[in-house]
């Protein structure tokens, strides 16, 4: 059968992309990237997921996914407020210098 | 033909997430995050998850993205400066990241036989399945989502209003 592949496959690319994500994380400086590199690690779960969901033939895993999208989508919503409005007090991007709360 | 679209798209998806990686400017690192997106859309259609590949490209490479590129223009954000980062990021935290891969991998591929293979195109869960699952089993979970939202909503236009004694 050509069309039989191993879940680790899936697995693979899912903990890549949020090691990736994560990297991005640390790595990046900019607020509003920051926040993208939280959405590509959350992607990177819910691909496995839906790779399990098939894998064990249950549907509960997609219904997962779809919850973690509703959460997401609120959360990009009040992130991006929060952006917003740190933006307007600091007129800044750059996570160094906000440093309100730093010793 | 499944097999090679999964890997086409894998290594689109690997590619956008290095690039988002790499890219200095906020609005490059947006583009390339909704490449990732759209083929992740494309391997869960592979994977029989349709309601959700739609979703995929409803609400995350177009609502949430459509956010995001919105803020970045409307802010101007510009080229991202190069300072070094937070020590701990360079000394723990990457190492850290690359030793977790390094030991999901072995895992995975130790492993490999215990988890099984999928076959694609032989499972598929329609949207009516998704919908009576939804709808009739975790109908309360359904409608507390529904509430995060509109306290989400509430919360967005509270921060982002400008203050009235300005």
């Amino acid at each position: 059968m050509s069309n039989t592949i191993p879940t680790v496959f899936y697995l693979l690319l899912s903990a890549l992309l949020f090691s990736i994500g994560a990297v991005a994380f640390l790595v990046k400086r900019n607020i509003i990237t920051t926040f993208m590199s939280i959405e590509l690690m959350l992607n990177g779960v819910n691909l496995a997921f839906v790779a399990f969901a098939n894998h064990l033939h249950q549907a509960s895993g997609q219904i997962f996914v779809f919850f973690v999208m509703v959460v997401a989508a609120a959360e990009a919503a009040v992130g991006l407020a929060l952006i917003i409005a740190l933006f307007r007090a600091r007129e800044t991007l750059n996570v160094d210098q906000v440093n309100l709360l730093k010793l | 033909m499944h097999l090679i679209l999964f890997f086409i798209f894998g290594m689109l998806c690997l590619a956008g997430a290095i690039n988002l990686l790499l890219q200095r400017h906020p609005i490059n690192s947006a583009l390339s995050l909704i490449v990732v997106m759209a083929s992740l859309a494309v391997l869960y259609l592979l994977l029989g998850a349709e309601f959700l590949a739609a979703a995929q490209i409803i609400v995350y490479s177009g609502a949430i993205m459509v956010l995001f590129v919105f803020v970045i223009m409307l802010l101007n954000a510009g080229v991202e400066d190069l300072t070094h980062g937070s020590r701990a990021a360079y000394v723990v935290g990457i190492p850290g990241v690359f030793a977790i891969i390094a030991v999901l991998t072995a895992f995975f591929f130790t492993h490999r036989a215990d988890f099984g293979t999928i076959t694609l195109g032989s499972y598929y869960v329609s949207t009516a399945g998704i919908s009576r699952l939804l709808f009739r089993d975790l109908l309360l979970a359904f409608e507390v989502t529904s509430i995060l939202i509109l306290v989400a909503i509430l919360g967005a236009v509270v921060l982002a209003r400008r203050d009235a004694s300005e």
